[in-house]
């Protein structure tokens, strides 16, 4: 397993986003994280990378490190009025080599080229990604995505805000990556979608519903409990494991 | 001519210390404004001038009239609110602007319990309000060294310090500099106005930081010219507040900040990015 969660609890002020998860990501695999709103799909990333500590529970990188982990954020987490370029956003995905001082080398600057031009970027590079459209922003992060050419690939809701061809064009870079033996996990709301393209699939609401082949999950008595469980927050709960309130 | 803008200059060497001085707050303040304007806390750079008073007045307390210890003082006062408005943020999950209000609020109370305790208005005016007529050569040297040690600062946490602006998660999920790019900025920010008080006073000295980024953003998009137009917009309106300051006999520092002032009025006017004008002008526009 290239990632795996061991009796797995996050959460913030003692409540739980995330209960009680085991399951293991083997290298290589497409999985799509699907769930409710506030179904602590955000919050698992947010633990993986390393960013929030478990409450209970451990998750453990097998021969990676968190340098290996590339994450696409939600379009919002981003301050899009920042005066920076799309190729100097870009060329950011080679910071493992370059880290916080070094210079770009000419093989960067190829790599950028080349992430631009796979994204359909080109004449981008001097533009301000205060000017660009919530879909050509999506691209140009995944144009990022693809200078970091990480092991372990994090999408958080890459398709919100994205018309139907650039979603055609990103799924097939998802689909190219997948070839490629990259292991990629990304939260999706559309289930036809999820149906079509992630043989794998792990259903979220809070505790884990179900997971394995995308089929098998993504089943009608499976949502409706996700949907419960997802409704159940209580801010009188006693502890976990206990009768003890608070 | 020679007599209105070179003369006052060329004659007198306070003008010409008061001069060097306000260039040498010009492009490090600058700067270090622009990342304030750009990660929105524009109105930290202005708590924080409040919150160098009692390390100031301490300073004054103890030593005099003594550059190196009201300096001393604030740097101290300034990087313990920093520091620790930022440790209750990220240990408490509590809004930064919140705990800097808490902690700058309790610092400004102390340094005027502290003045009215012990000095007198006179002195109080002088923490406030600085005079740049009076720079000697130590404040002049301690200037210079502020300056020097934000621009290679800067230049050293510049790639983290755009990250943690712009895409934090990134910064985070790519290294463990986000909170050294966070903790070294606000010491930029409180070096800077420890600096400033000297020459234009603690509540004047924010202003040379807001307002040239301020205004530059009418002007100009890209980082890199944002940075290099506020120090131009910033030694500019210097050179004219003090010779405002000579002529009209005005005090220096509300001369120097008024001016920039009057340029961020015609820049948000009469700028050639999201100005007044341009908003409600029609323009020529391209085809594609």
């Amino acid at each position: 397993m290239l990632l795996s969660f061991d009796n797995l609890t996050l959460g913030y002020e003692a409540h739980p986003a995330v209960h009680h998860l085991n399951y293991g990501v083997k290298a290589g695999a497409l999985i799509a994280l699907v769930g409710p709103n506030g179904a602590g799909k955000s919050t698992l990333f947010k633990g993986i990378m390393g960013q929030i500590q478990p409450l209970d529970g451990h998750i453990h990188l097998n021969g990676i490190e968190t340098k290996d982990i590339a994450y696409l954020p939600q379009l919002n987490q981003l301050d899009r009025s920042f005066p920076i370029t799309v190729q100097e956003l870009v060329a950011l995905g080679a910071w493992n080599e370059i880290g916080a001082f070094g210079h770009l080398k000419n093989s960067h600057k190829e790599q950028v080229a080349f992430a631009l031009s796979q994204l359909n970027l080109k004449g981008f590079e001097k533009r301000l990604i205060s000017s660009l459209s919530g879909g050509q922003m999506q691209r140009v992060l995944f144009a990022r995505l693809l200078v970091q050419n990480a092991q372990l690939i994090l999408l958080d809701e890459p398709f919100t805000g994205v018309d139907s061809r650039t979603t055609h064009d990103l799924l097939h870079m998802i689909s190219a990556w997948h070839k490629q033996g990259k292991t990629i996990i990304a939260v999706l709301h559309d289930l036809e979608q999820v149906r079509q393209h992630f043989p794998e699939c792990l259903l979220l609401s809070r505790e884990p519903i179900a997971f394995g082949a995308t089929s098998e999950v993504l089943t009608d008595a499976n949502w409706l409990r996700a949907r419960k469980l997802n409704e159940a927050f209580d801010e009188h709960a006693v502890y976990c494991g206990s009768h003890e309130a608070p | 001519m020679f007599e209105l803008f070179i003369q006052p200059i060329a004659d007198f060497s306070f003008m010409q210390r008061a001069l060097i001085g306000c260039i040498a707050i010009s492009i490090s303040a600058a700067p270090v404004g622009v990342f304030l304007m750009l990660r929105r806390m524009s109105l930290t750079g202005d708590a924080m001038a409040h919150a160098i008073l009692p390390g100031a007045a301490v300073g004054f307390f103890i030593a005099g009239l003594s550059i190196e210890a009201m300096t001393i003082g604030g740097i101290i006062a300034g990087c313990a609110v920093a520091l620790l408005s930022g440790l209750v943020s990220r240990m408490t999950s509590v809004a930064e602007d919140s705990s800097m209000a808490a902690f700058y609020l309790i610092s400004l109370a102390l340094g005027v319990l502290i003045i009215s305790v012990r000095g007198s208005q006179v002195d109080l005016l002088h923490v406030l309000f600085g005079s740049a007529l009076a720079l000697h050569n130590e404040a002049l040297y301690l200037l210079g060294g502020i300056s020097t040690l934000t621009l290679v600062t800067l230049a050293l946490v510049f790639r983290p310090l755009v990250l943690e602006c712009m895409d934090r998660l990134f910064l985070q999920s790519v290294s463990h500099l986000s909170p050294l790019a966070h903790f070294s900025f606000l010491m930029l920010v409180v070096l800077n106005l420890v600096g400033g008080f000297n020459a234009l006073g603690t509540l004047l000295s924010v202003g040379m930081m807001i307002l040239p980024s301020a205004a530059a953003r009418y002007w100009v998009k890209s980082l890199d010219m944002l940075l290099l137009s506020s120090c131009l917009i910033a030694i500019a309106s210097c050179y004219i507040g003090l010779l405002l300051s000579y002529h009209a006999g005005w005090p220096t520092g509300p001369a120097i900040i008024l001016t920039l002032g009057f340029g961020y009025v015609i820049s948000f006017m009469f700028g050639l990015n999201n100005s007044l004008t341009s908003q409600y002008t029609k323009k020529k526009h391209l085809s594609a």
